[in-house]
């Protein structure tokens, strides 16, 4: 089912012009931008903002964004697909909650998190099961899914909060690598972003979700089970997603069946500033990682600088539209500039 | 071509602004404009309040005592929050506080742990902790500022419900948010004074309205339609009593329900004056801010250290003697009626 | 070619009348919506027999529903409107200062001045979508945002009080007329409207034409761009007006208001048949979908489920209503195939 735009605009989704040299392919990309706007502001609020150069902003820093790294990285999969996912930050706060419910009960806390893990992937399961094999589109279902499994979250816990935890996971969710100030929970998420960076861009699977979201007639036509695929990156978003949630719960010493409300949006907005199409069928790993530091830069910038939160949300909805709109802009300014002669020479492109 | 242009000035700005990052990130200290905080002879007095949430007429009061305290001391003041109570949702603004060095947190917390290890790496950085209306466990702080005992609280709400439903009858309460210590402390005491020296008062629930307005009106009108027998109703929150007295006044309940709590005469005075509400306590929540901020400012000092038996100035309240945990009481609660709501504004 | 099928006769056209019309999707959600609160009065005869409790139960979701009337029209052409909920904050919020800094204004005029700014900001959402061709479910996740936060940014940490409003205002948030609350009878009048619109005029019509094949309504000609600025700028303006009840009905107003309505209104134009991908569905069903939303919500705590429960209710329901429609709409299929079939 083409959504509303893809039927309405014009298709000019294009490969890389790889007729460039590598070095002006790389730096001339979505991600390069978006990793130098990064560090602009990190050297704009170095200077300007008191307090903001010091190796503890960077551990804050990583350690508010570790679950947004962690989601973005499926979530960058399932929008080149085309789909999308809203119920990530509900299957976090399952997860969170399971891990409290459990280890309150007297599970030792290592059961309670694989449990939680399991209940993420079977979560991610059932979007997957209603989005491929009943057919719905994952619009829907995502919107009823973030309502069930939040609402499974509260009604499990009420709204107390489990807020007793092992020291020593509690420890090790906040410690840092050695002497530097780079918390631990980034290994994980290097480790995990090199997974799926792998998986995106140097398998047959990868290509098969690029190909999924440029026209998935075709690619069902070519051989790529899309089914399979889909229900794959749901499960894999939902397993992610509990992982998220039991580092969330560990951070901050407290199960709640409200916790991460809200965080769907700040993937999506990392995902879609660090060049991932809505559209589908073009992105890549690194940049929805970089879109998530340059928010949480910006994020912890203004909030050393004694700006309230809520303009850091108006920023980061602007941006979110902004860099949508912009790439919406430059598409149809590449259009413009496309002669009719050399329509067939520049123009690689694939029918939505 | 156009957009070639626009990302290779980015990508320009990117490998100049990595240069640049290098230089800058091996010399830079952090301290630049605005005041420095560390100076040698000079305490740190930048202290900040952090009430559960912000939006609040009782915060708005203790803060403003805050406030008072921290001019006539000569610090520098400032409040933060989060829109929603939530346990956790001061944490940021924990961090924060970390980071810029401030001197002294003065906190009214929503969970006994969430915040505890925030508050103790605000501690090891050198700031001290103040909590006050609502504690956190005693080890991530340096001194509680209770406005009143949990008893003296519990047994002056349970009094008032008692009197105005003659002493028999099914009561509810409707309360802010399930996690804050405050609120389960009174409502743990509540229950074994309604066992013990009421048996005939029945309490058949407690709500939580989260300190939302409009939840705890939903929350009210939904009592009443569940328990149509309900004879009375206790809200040991600012929010909580005004949204109740609000929806009460509307609706055919009105003078037959008996309403109490723990609310701001500014508040409750309509409600007081046309019938709804008979009498209903709190303290002097600007008292209870401005004693925290001279409480903070004895720990900055180094007067004290929230050990049992320190005894600091308070200001214009008098010299106050660190109790049991360090725990700090203000006084003991207040009950306003229709004869003495006119005295008062806050 | 079929053969010619007879003339219908009245009694013929009164059973199909009536059998559409149990067939019909609303018809169904009625009965839920009927079956829950017999279910709850049976239980406590307080629940629909006490003045209060009928006048609530009418009452509360009025504001809803107007909500849930604009996302319907939104979703009916193929997009969505997650702000919806941030601009009813703003609209509340916008209402309570203009009593404050404007003393004396009718309350005629606060009504208008919500609706025209509840409408511009879905003119914004609107032109976004419709010119800068991005999908609605980015741009109203970012104006969610924004929205709020500038709510958030202007309230600072004051709060609109029921005291600042003129006890006029706030007497149409409790008075009814012959029993029936003015809210209500509000959110009714505007329901009847929009359904009026949506069927019986060209403008609403062409709504379902685009929600169900946005290629096939350019290539026809329809003015796809007017048409959807229309469908944003009517759901803002309505979500507008349920500021200003919000405002009428609660009193007081902190920069929190509406947060999470967009939920409940996705979730009651889903449930009450407004199929999500567009084309088909009505502001009715609509409307009884908020009312069974809001209504469970009440009869839960009664029929003995804690109401934590509720979210995972309204997710329940959300799923199973969509994988109704898909059901039908894939038996539906089968059916038109085998008719094709059967002339051949």
């Amino acid at each position: 089912m083409t959504n509303f735009l893809q039927a309405l605009a014009p298709a000019t989704r294009t490969y890389k012009d790889h007729s460039q040299p590598l070095w002006r392919r790389i730096l001339l990309s979505r991600e390069a931008a978006v990793i130098g706007a990064t560090l602009l502001v990190i050297i704009v609020a170095s200077v300007s903002v008191r307090a903001f150069a010091k190796p503890i902003t960077a551990t804050y820093l990583l350690l508010d964004i570790a679950p947004i790294l962690l989601i973005a990285l499926p979530m960058t999969l399932i929008i080149i697909t085309g789909e999308i996912d809203l119920s990530v930050a509900s299957i976090v706060g399952l997860s969170s909650v399971t891990l409290g419910v459990l280890h309150s009960n007297g599970m030792p806390i290592e059961a309670a998190g694989l449990v939680a893990l399991i209940v993420g992937a079977v979560a991610g399961a059932l979007n997957g099961f209603l989005i491929t094999i009943v057919g719905l589109p994952s619009l829907a279902v995502t919107i009823g899914t973030l309502a069930l499994y939040r609402g499974l979250a509260v009604g499990l816990l009420g709204t107390k909060a489990v807020t007793e935890f092992t020291e020593f996971w509690t420890d090790l969710a906040k410690s840092k690598i050695g002497a530097t100030a780079i918390p631990s929970v980034v290994i994980p998420i290097v480790i995990l972003a090199l997974i799926f960076g792998v998986i995106l861009h140097l398998t047959p699977f990868g290509r098969g979700v690029f190909a999924i979201g440029l026209s998935a007639e075709a690619a069902r036509f070519s051989g790529i089970h899309v089914e399979r695929t889909k229900f794959i990156l749901f499960m894999l978003s939902g397993l992610v997603s509990a992982l998220a949630g039991i580092y969330y719960t560990l951070r901050f010493s407290s199960a709640r069946g409200d916790n991460a409300t809200g965080l769907e949006l700040s993937v999506i907005a990392a995902v879609l500033l660090g060049g991932v199409s809505i559209f589908g069928g073009r992105g890549s790993t690194l940049g929805p990682l970089a879109g998530a530091v340059l928010i949480g830069v910006l994020a912890s910038a203004l909030r050393l600088a004694n700006v309230t939160s809520d303009v850091i949300n108006i920023i980061t909805g602007t941006l979110l539209v902004a860099s949508v709109v912009a790439t919406s802009f430059l598409a149809w300014l590449r259009n413009k500039r496309i002669r009719p002669g050399k329509k067939t020479e520049n123009l690689v492109a694939a029918k939505g | 071509m156009f957009e070639n242009r626009k990302t290779r000035a980015g990508a320009f700005a990117a490998l100049a602004v990595t240069v640049a990052l290098v230089a800058t990130g091996c010399a830079a200290t952090g301290d630049d404009s605005g005041s420095d905080d560390s100076g040698s002879g000079d305490a740190n007095y930048a202290i900040t309040f952090l009430p559960k949430n912000l939006g609040n007429a009782y915060f708005d009061t203790s803060d403003a005592g805050g406030a008072e305290a921290i001019e006539e001391f000569g610090g520098t003041y400032a409040e933060v929050g989060p829109a929603e109570s939530g346990p956790d949702a001061q944490v940021s603004f924990i961090n924060t506080l970390t980071q810029q060095g401030a001197g002294g947190i003065v906190v009214s917390a929503n969970d006994p742990q969430a915040i505890c290890d925030a508050l103790n790496e605000a501690r090891d950085a050198g700031t001290k902790v103040v909590t006050f209306d609502s504690d956190t466990n005693p080890e991530c702080r340096d001194i509680f500022i209770n406005q009143a005992t949990a008893e003296g609280i519990a047994k002056v709400e349970v009094d008032l419900i008692a009197e105005q439903i003659g002493g028999a009858g099914k009561i509810a309460i409707l309360s802010s948010t399930p996690n804050a210590t405050n609120q389960n402390a009174w409502i743990a005491i509540m229950e074994e004074y309604l066992a013990s020296d009421y048996p005939d008062i029945e309490l058949v629930d407690t709500v939580y309205g989260t300190d939302d307005d409009q939840a705890s009106f939903d929350k009210t009108a939904a009592l009443l339609q569940t328990y149509p027998d309900l004879k009375g109703i206790i809200s040991p929150t600012t929010v909580g009593i005004t949204a109740a007295a609000r929806y009460l006044s509307t609706s055919e309940f009105k003078g037959k329900i008996a309403l109490t709590g723990l609310g701001t005469p500014n508040q409750m005075r309509d409600y007081v004056e046309d019938g709804t509400v008979t009498a209903f306590a709190l303290w002097n929540p600007a008292d209870l801010g401005y004693l925290a901020a001279y409480a903070a400012k004895a720990l900055i000092d180094g007067d004290i250290t929230g050990a049992e038996g320190d005894e600091f100035d308070g200001g214009k309240l008098g010299s106050f003697t660190v109790g049991e945990n360090g725990t700090v009481l203000l006084g003991d609660p207040f009950t306003f009626n229709a004869e003495n709501i006119g005295d008062f504004d806050f | 070619m079929t053969a010619l099928s007879p003339a219908p006769t009245v009694g013929s056209r009164i059973a199909h009348g009536l059998g559409s019309f149990v067939k019909a999707r609303e018809t169904g959600i009625l009965l839920a919506l009927v079956l829950v609160v017999v279910a709850a009065t049976v239980k406590n005869p307080n629940f629909l027999f006490s003045s209060d409790g009928f006048r609530d139960l009418l009452l509360t979701p009025s504001i809803l529903l107007l909500v849930a009337v604009g996302q319907a029209i939104v979703i009916i052409t193929r997009n969505v409107d997650l702000s919806v909920g941030s601009v009813l904050g703003l609209t509340a919020y916008l209402t309570g200062r203009l009593f404050i800094d404007v003393p004396g204004i009718p309350v005629i005029a606060v009504f208008a001045i919500g609706i025209v700014a509840g409408g511009f900001l879905g003119l914004i959402n609107g032109a976004l979508v419709a010119f800068a061709k991005v999908p609605a479910l980015v741009i109203t996740l970012g104006t969610l945002y924004a929205y709020r936060g500038v709510n958030v940014l202007w309230t600072g940490s004051d709060r609109i009080n029921s005291s600042d409003m003129p006890a006029s205002f706030l007497a149409l948030g409790t008075q009814s007329i012959l029993f029936i609350p003015v809210l209500t009878i509000i959110a009714v009048v505007v329901l009847i409207i929009a359904a009026w619109y949506l069927r019986n005029q060209r403008g609403g019509r062409e709504l379902y034409a685009i929600g169900s094949d946005p290629a096939a309504a350019n290539l026809y000609g329809l003015k796809v761009t007017q048409r959807l600025l229309a469908a944003f700028i009517l759901c803002g303006a309505l979500a507008g007006l349920a500021g200003v009840l919000y405002a009428a009905r609660y009193g007081t107003v902190n920069s929190q208001a509406g947060a999470g309505y967009e939920l409940n209104a996705v979730g009651a134009a889903v449930i009450g048949g407004v199929a999500i991908f567009g084309g088909s569905g009505s502001v009715w069903g609509a409307a009884i979908g908020a009312y069974l939303l809001l209504t469970i919500n009440r009869a839960l705590p009664i029929l003995g489920v804690q109401d934590f429960w509720q979210r995972a209710v309204v997710g329940a329901l959300i799923i199973g209503a969509i994988v109704l429609d898909r059901v039908l709409a894939l038996r539906q299929a089968k059916r038109l195939v085998e008719a094709r079939g059967d002339l051949q």
